[in-house]
């Protein structure tokens, strides 16, 4: 298993060819107080860099651009009734929805966790 | 003579001056009441009506009545007035202290306004009622129309639409439909960062994808980043004149030019018209569209967020696109166009003929200030407005060089290490008994704060507001944060619970289980 | 100026403290050709006597309905509104207060919301109401949208017996969307069929109770034969205290109820401004256009009132937004609330019952005039007749006997020929027994 970083501030983590997808930690924390996930359906097809979720907090709404080609395969539901659980468990029950991935390559663009912490450090 | 009945006289040395600490049974704090919903203390039994009886009929509903109980809760008379004025207490109001909403152009509205709205034969007249019954209405509309030309130099005006951002569908289905008659609808509006949401809200609406135009060093549009987004699939831009940071954009000919250059149109969001009225006619500066917010401009109440009016005045390119109705002069009477002829007209926006009642209270605005009067207002505006921003800007971080037009934009730079933000400023304005300015808008400049006085302002008002502020500013800088972070302290409620507010969102009384 | 406190030194002073000389020098980013050497060539200020010379004038040359027999309806209806209702909207506090933004301060504005919200939501019968839309029809624009969106279908079917403005509008609205408005010709009295014509593409099938010629429909069956194929049904409602008498659209299983809710709290302003009511179910209030009022707490655990589910609006959401509107029909949704406030359960009822009762009265009454007949089997306070002359020249006729009689259809559908004799007739509470009989008289006389 290992977890890939976008320079969106997702995260997906790879398990036998299906990606689980989040935010990270820092994006919850510059987003505040999350009141609302608009997560995929289940079947769509997606490519890499579509828009495939919406993170609202009271008074802004960001999209979240898919880190990679595939098909949805599963939306986290808890979501629905508790978007909050995305501050207190970003890169743990907070995730968004799985995604088969139709090609590996693309995860080649994407970071390791040291290169994400650079990545953000360097936002400060 | 004595005084017998034990009744003090004055105020001694026990009597408690700070906020209290008990609590009261009631929950009141004397004239600050609290107070329930209709549904807590109503219920379905009460009336405030007396009906004439129902005399025996025989239904024609055909069997699709309804049975179950409603839920409505209702009150008497007293009851429902003291509900209600007890519930207005609770609201700020033009009507109670300077309302310095930037962009929002909060002045008074004069009471003469809505006595001549009540007229019967303007309020009480039906929109389907026979057109040689209307005459009079039709007169005022089509009077209304004329000073609203006159005003900006265009030659024709759509009445219909019902507040700003229905203006602006109005203006940009006239700008899509000509460029649909040349068979070339194109597919992008260009406008700048600093646009009102409603600008590519409505593109959006028109199939149009918005582009957005980055800001110069000095709050105005970037003419060379704009010319270089200019091509053929542009189908116009809209900007906002003066624009939201309260600036008149100076190459607004040059603006204006490139786009018809290109085979588009200028469409000018005219919010804030208040700044130029009487002085400046936007036909002058090569608009095509421009819609007039009848509840800023010429001061139709903004009545807690509606209802307003949204006239667009078109140039000669646009004006046979406009939607029906329209008011035309027969061979000797008023007549109503509801019907298209020409082929030609977008269509219709809304049932009937647009806000009547907004239309009355802005034309007796309007006569009652006259040309003289309307550039007057223009000139007090701005006038208000400058002298906010030279008092201030020593003090505060004004974001451009003035003069500013209407509204002054400062953004939260002065407030750098001081732990308060642009919002627990703000709240600190409402303990100090005024509404605060518009916040974090524009989107433009960090922490943003614009302040739109108006004309409706004194000296004296706007000198208290100056000082207020000052004072506010030299407390946040010297470190006294509790007064800010959490404020207000002396509003009906303290700060409230936005978050929780939409993570569970509770939109509607309903009747415990 | 009586609405501008500057005076000529408090101009001076301040000039003196931006340090400019003139006013123009404020103006000086203005284009210098630009900016007007003198005055708009319009009359100068008035005194208000005299401004208010002007408009008695302009009032006096309409004819204010309830100065003679009046039974115009078809989307507006004059009802009588108690004073109570118009003094509250006149407080300062309300009529001068913004949008409640600062909602410390706008706590008044935003529980009447709630209030509203809350009314609304029970008499259509759905889970949530939004705070207004400008108009019914606007309204019903915006349901053809949000269907679409909720669906992600395009196609939206239109009843023929809908308001024809509020098709109008429909059409208008979807004109540069994806739309594809489907429409059907008005069939007056006569069942359509409408479910037939959806297919897969389809969003939301739009009718109206009562229809725009008076019919009321049970469309349950409609509601389970859409929801059997995950279409929309969308309820229009143009006289809001039908629904004091007649079974609810949520009781229909609408999913989208739009309405006009003039009826209450607002006079017929000759069309504007109106108050635009917009409820759906609880699943879809994410897709709703407009502004909600929600419950919260304050910082002491007060309740208190918050605009809320702002991200779905234009100010934050931009481009994709629900809708474009900003400003709504605040103040009209004020006077609604008041207004059904005095009224409660028990006057809303009553008040229906009155105004269908007037209206069975009527219809009675014209029963027996040669070269009319009435089309409706079920109606509430409104009714459509076809005549044996053309129904525009009868009003017009009618109109010199300082009689208005109704709304001829051929007004709203000038291509129509076949709706040249068809005229609406609507009663409410206001309509004397006094004025029918003269309407009575009237139209005896003209259809001789």
């Amino acid at each position: 298993m290992t977890t890939y970083y976008s320079e969106d501030h997702e995260w997906i983590n790879v398990e036998s060819g299906v990606g689980t997808v989040g935010i990270t930690d820092y994006a919850q924390n510059a987003l505040g107080d999350i009141v609302f996930v608009e997560v995929p359906e289940v079947g769509d097809e997606l490519a890499k860099g579509d828009e495939v979720a919406v993170v609202e907090s009271v008074k802004a709404a960001s999209e979240i651009y898919s880190p990679v080609t595939g098909e949805i395969t599963a939306v986290n539901e808890d979501l629905e009734d508790n978007a909050s659980l995305v501050n207190s468990s970003a890169g743990g029950d907070g995730w968004f929805f799985k995604i088969s991935i139709s090609d590996d390559s693309e995860l080649e663009g994407l970071m390791d966790a040291d290169g994400y912490k650079t990545f953000t450090a360097g936002l400060e | 003579m004595m005084n017998n009945q034990g009744r003090p006289t004055g105020i001694d040395g026990t009597t408690e001056t700070s906020n209290a600490g008990y609590e009261t049974y009631t929950g009141n704090r004397g004239l600050a009441q609290v107070e329930g919903l209709i549904y807590e203390i109503g219920d379905t039994q009460r009336t405030g009506v007396d009906l004439p009886e129902v005399e025996e009929f025989e239904s024609c509903i055909g069997g699709v009545t309804r049975d179950n109980e409603i839920g409505l809760a209702g009150l008497t008379e007293p009851e429902a007035m003291r509900h209600y004025t007890r519930l207005s207490r609770k609201n700020y109001a033009i009507d109670l202290g300077l309302y310095p909403l930037g962009s929002c152009t909060m002045k008074h509205n004069p009471r003469l306004n809505e006595k001549v709205a009540r007229l019967p034969g303007v309020a009480d007249i039906h929109p389907l009622q026979p057109i040689s019954t209307v005459q009079g209405a039709l007169d005022l509309i089509d009077t209304l129309a004329h000073w609203l030309k006159t005003l900006t130099g265009m030659p024709a005006v759509a009445m219909s639409p019902k507040a700003g951002a229905h203006g602006e569908l109005c203006g940009l289905m006239a700008i899509r439909s000509a460029l649909e008659a040349k068979g070339d609808a194109r597919s992008i509006v260009l406008a700048p960062e600093s646009a009102h949401g409603t600008n590519p809200a409505t593109a959006a609406l028109c199939g149009y994808k918005v582009k957005p135009i980055p800001a110069t060093e000095d709050g105005r549009v970037d003419l060379d980043a704009m010319k270089e987004a200019l091509g053929p699939d542009v189908a116009a831009i809209m900007v906002t004149n003066p624009n939201t940071c309260g600036l008149f954009e100076r190459e607004i000919i040059e603006i204006a030019d490139a786009v018809h250059a290109i085979g588009g149109y200028f469409y000018c969001d005219g919010a804030n018209f208040n700044a130029i009225v009487g002085k400046v006619r936007p036909g002058d500066l090569g608009v095509d569209a421009m819609h007039i917010n009848l509840h800023k401009t010429f001061s139709t109440p903004h009545g807690g967020g509606g209802p307003g009016a949204g006239p667009v005045v078109l140039s000669e390119a646009l004006a046979p696109y406009a939607p029906i109705p329209y008011v035309v002069m027969g061979e000797e009477d008023f007549d109503m166009v509801e019907h298209d002829t020409t082929g030609k007209s977008f269509g219709r926006m809304t049932a009937f003929h647009g806000q009547m009642g907004m239309f009355t209270r802005a034309l007796a605005y309007m006569m009652s200030h006259g040309a003289d009067g309307l550039a007057r207002v223009a000139e007090d505006s701005v006038l208000n407005a400058n002298y906010v921003l030279a008092s201030l800007k020593d003090i505060m971080s004004a974001s451009f060089e003035g003069p500013c037009m209407h509204e002054a934009l400062f953004d939260d730079r002065f407030l750098k290490d001081t732990g308060v933000s642009t919002l627990d400023f703000s709240k600190a304005m409402i303990d100090e008994g005024y509404h605060p300015m518009t916040m974090y808008f524009p989107l433009v400049v960090h922490g943003a704060m614009l302040i739109e006085p108006t004309e409706s302002e004194s000296k004296q008002s706007v000198d208290q507001f100056i000082g207020m502020m000052r004072y506010l500013v030299e407390k946040a800088k010297a470190g006294d944060t509790g007064r800010f972070t959490g404020a207000p302290y002396n509003a009906p409620l303290k700060r409230l619970d936005e978050t929780g507010a939409a993570r569970n969102p509770v939109l509607r009384w309903t009747a415990a289980e | 100026m009586r609405y501008l406190p500057l005076s000529t030194d408090d101009r001076a002073e301040m000039l003196a403290k931006i340090c400019v000389e003139n006013i123009n020098d404020l103006f000086v980013d203005v284009p210098n050709h630009a900016l007007l050497k003198g005055l708009v060539d319009l009359p100068n200020h008035m005194t208000e006597m005299e401004v208010e010379q002007n408009f008695e004038a302009y009032s006096a040359k309409s004819v204010a309905a309830g100065s003679v027999p009046f039974f115009v309806g078809a989307g507006a209806y004059r009802h009588h509104v108690p004073a109570s209702v118009d003094y509250q909207i006149q407080r300062g506090e309300y009529l001068t207060a913004y949008t409640p933004y600062q909602p410390e301060i706008s706590q008044g504005t935003l529980q009447t919301l709630y209030e509203f919200q809350s009314q609304v939501a029970q008499i259509t019968g759905m889970d949530v109401a939004n705070a207004s839309m400008y108009d019914g029809s606007t309204a019903c624009g915006e349901a053809a949208l949000m269907a679409c969106r909720v669906t992600r279908k395009k196609r939206i079917i239109v009843s023929g017996n809908l308001h024809p403005h509020y098709i109008d509008v429909v059409k208008n609205l979807t004109k540069f969307t994806d739309g594809v408005v489907v429409d059907n010709d008005p069939t007056l009295n006569k069942p359509e069929n409408l479910i037939d014509q959806v297919d897969d593409d389809t969003a939301c099938v739009i009718v109206q109770n009562p229809d725009f010629f008076g019919n009321i429909n049970d469309f349950s069956d409609l509601a389970d034969a859409l929801h059997e194929r995950k279409k929309l049904l969308v309820i229009v409602n143009t006289e809001v205290v039908a629904l004091g008498a007649i079974k609810s659209p949520g009781e229909m299983g609408a999913d989208i109820v739009v309405g006009e809710g003039q009826s209450i709290g607002n006079g017929l302003n000759y069309g504007g401004p109106y108050v635009g009511l917009f409820a759906t179910r609880q699943k879809y209030v994410r897709q709703m256009p407009g502004r909600l009022c929600g419950e919260t707490t304050d910082a002491d655990g007060k309740r208190g009132f918050v605009l809320t589910l702002s991200t779905r609006e234009q100010h934050i959401r931009r481009e994709k937004a629900t809708s474009n509107i900003c400003t709504n029909a605040g103040l009209c949704t004020l006077a609604f609330t008041i207004h059904m406030t005095l009224l409660g359960e028990k006057g809303y009822r009553h008040l229906a019952q009155l105004n269908h009762a007037g209206t069975v009265k009527l219809k009675n009454k014209l029963a027996g005039i040669d070269g009319l007949e009435v089309l409706n089997e079920t109606f509430f306070n409104e009714f459509t007749v076809r005549l044996s002359n053309n129904a525009a020249e009868v009003v017009e006729t009618l109109v010199e006997n300082d009689v208005i009689a109704g709304l001829p259809v051929s007004r709203l559908y000038p291509d129509r020929p076949e709706l040249n004799n068809i005229l609406i007739i609507a009663v409410t509470e206001t309509t004397s027994e006094d004025d029918m009989d003269i309407l009575v008289a009237e139209l005896k006389e003209v259809l001789k």
